[in-house]
């Protein structure tokens, strides 16, 4: 479904990505783990077409992606809940899924499927008509992913969902993920949290200062040496 | 330990309360001591109201600054020249020829109607070129460069329309029914503040009608807040960014009207002064938001109605009525030093982060 080949993307003189290969099946969830700084922002950032690789290539359900701006990638199916969630905190809750909407023109429906994101969390819905800045950040995740499945897409990229949340958060976004990919939405999801994300996805990559260091199985990542001393703090 | 003296500390305190002294000084000397003329109740209200209409011409252009700055952080100082663009046009080609076809005072709202249409136009016309050339390549460079950009882009407008145009003052033609004055008897009020303040209203509603409930204004806010979010969401930004100019100079395009309305002359630096006020409007009111816009530029006309003959009188200054620009500039700097935030807005720093 997406395939990234040999992807290099820079911050004027940083080389931020050194060759970056992986590939997403459709239906899956695939987990990208990495330390801090090691450019799985900047993966995700470079997919959606926020940031324009100076090499390689990428396609998204065999089509090349790169001739496509960021905002026309909406309405080819991809989606992202950015780091820092971003939602536009002096946008009420409902306007916020409205935007999540922009590119879709079918009001009914898009009404629907407010009120199904309302469902699928209900503090949501109390809380409908209030700035999306006044929640808490548990509740600005909920938004943030509800959000991007608004624009219907068919491959979410998320980025570190789990930042900052209690743990008890934390289980409910973890829950709404596995929730999301079973309705039919293959997941790209990047996280420090490894231990969380191995336990939802498939199968996982191993990023580290730019480069793809291991990828396998989620169980058997989980069970590699390297991975459980550096990502899932076991000796 | 006792907190330590500052020197600037000091020097704020000290004009703080000179200038609330001095007000305060001129308004008793001039309301219970009788310094300079006697007003009536009626010309107080006049102060007012013809305040009220000007600043409401203020909140107009304020607008186009504050949006554009929502979405750029940028101070679009071109502003007025849209303004002048779309006025100076209309007068030359619809409203003279209107008025020498005898069509003008015949059919004075189908005039209206076109004369407000074809300045809102060039003003949008302008606008959107002003942004595709010259500030949408620099979007990625530092703030001063498109600053500095759109002061050249000013002086361009300017000479432009006065090659188009030449440099002497146009006459705009009078309307028959914005002649004389509405009767209260204790006051009366000139039509011509009437129309300006209606027609402010009316566009200010529309604006937040806008903003507030179609989907390019929840674009627009959204923009203004974050625009790689606002990609994520598969909202083009650039297009936004020129809707917004758009926007902003098609009510600018309006207040070139309603100022050719009242002042009945123009040229083509006839932007200039009401920009820097509007811009004054904006910053006082907390550039970026768009009530605050509209309360500055209210208070702003006001204020420069009502000071001269209020506290500048009463202070026994010669001339005080000229002076309505210094307490419109005096009040920039106050507020540049006092609260840079404005009245409405949040702390500038947060947002530029
Ligand atoms: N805006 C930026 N300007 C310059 N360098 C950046 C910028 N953003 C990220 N980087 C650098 O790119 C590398 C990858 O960053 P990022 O993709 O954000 O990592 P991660 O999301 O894995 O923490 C880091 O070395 C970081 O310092
Ligand atoms: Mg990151």
């Amino acid at each position: 479904m997406l395939e990234i080949n040999n992807v290099h993307t820079f911050y004027g003189n940083i080389h931020a990505l050194k060759g970056v290969t992986l590939n997403v099946e459709q239906g899956e969830i695939v987990t990208l783990i990495g330390g801090n700084g090691a450019g799985k922002t900047t993966t995700l950032r470079t997919i959606c077409g926020l940031m324009a690789p100076r090499e390689g290539s990428l396609t998204f359900e065999g089509e090349d992606i790169t001739k496509y701006k960021a905002h026309e990638l909406v309405a080819k199916g991809i989606a992202m809940v950015p780091e820092g969630r971003g939602v536009f905190s002096k946008l009420t809750v409902t306007e916020n899924l409205q935007m999540g909407a922009y590119h879709r023109n079918d009001r009914e429906n898009i009404r629907k499927d407010i009120e199904w994101a309302f469902d699928m969390f209900p503090r949501l819905g109390e809380r409908r008509s209030q700035l999306a800045g006044t929640m808490s950040g548990g509740e600005q995740q909920m938004l943030a992913v509800t959000r991007a499945l608004m624009s219907k897409p068919r491959l979410l990229l998320m980025d570190e969902p789990s930042m900052g949340l209690a743990p008890v958060l934390v289980d409910v976004i973890f829950d709404a993920i596995g929730d999301i990919n079973e309705q039919g939405v293959t997941i790209l999801l990047v996280e420090q949290n490894a231990h969380m994300a191995l336990q939802v996805a498939n199968r996982g990559y191993v990023l580290q200062t730019g480069e793809i260091v291991l990828s396998d199985d989620a169980d058997a990542l989980k069970d590699d040496p390297t991975v459980q001393k550096a990502y899932l703090g076991l000796e | 330990m006792s907190r330590r003296f500052n020197y600037i500390d000091v020097v704020l305190w000290s004009l703080r309360i000179g200038i609330i002294v001095i007000v305060l000084w001129g308004t008793v000397a001039k309301l219970f001591l009788g310094v300079g003329n006697t007003y009536t109740v009626g010309n107080w209200i006049d102060f007012f109201v013809s305040g009220l209409s000007q600043g409401s011409l203020y909140a107009l252009i304020a607008l186009g600054y504050t949006m554009v700055y929502g979405v750029l952080f940028m101070i679009n100082f071109a502003h007025g020249e849209f303004f002048m663009g779309g006025a100076m046009t209309t007068t030359v080609l619809v409203a003279l020829p209107l008025e020498e076809a005898g069509f003008l005072n015949e059919f004075p709202i189908l005039s209206l109607l076109a004369i407000f249409i074809t300045a809102m136009a060039v003003s949008i016309a302008v606008a959107i070129m002003t942004e595709r050339i010259a500030y949408r390549p620099l979007r990625r460079a530092p703030r001063l460069v498109p600053l500095i950009t759109a002061i050249g882009a000013s002086f361009f407008w300017q000479y432009f329309f006065r090659g188009l145009y030449g440099s002497s003052l146009i006459p705009f033609p009078e309307f028959d029914i914005f002649d004389g004055k509405f009767d209260f008897g204790v006051f009366d009020i000139q039509k011509t503040d009437v129309a300006v303040l209606v027609t402010s209203v009316v566009v200010l509603a529309l604006l937040q009608l806008f903003v507030q409930r179609t989907k390019i204004g929840q674009a627009i806010r959204a923009v203004a807040e974050d625009k790689d979010a606002a990609t994520l969401m598969g909202i083009d930004v650039d297009r936004t960014i020129t809707i917004t100019f758009a926007v902003g100079a098609a009510m600018a395009g309006v207040a070139g009207v309603l100022f050719a309305i009242v002042f009945r002359q123009l040229n083509f630096i006839m932007g200039f002064t009401p920009g820097i006020k509007a811009f004054t409007a904006a910053v006082l009111g907390g550039i970026g938001s768009i009530p605050g816009a509209a309360l500055g530029g209210l208070f702003l006309g006001v204020i420069e109605a009502i000071g001269p003959p209020l506290f500048l009188e009463g202070l026994n200054i010669p001339g005080s009525h000229q002076l309505k620009d210094v307490i419109a500039f005096t009040m920039l700097v106050l507020v540049l030093i006092f609260r840079p935030q404005g009245i409405l807005g949040e702390k500038l720093a947060e947002k530029k982060a």
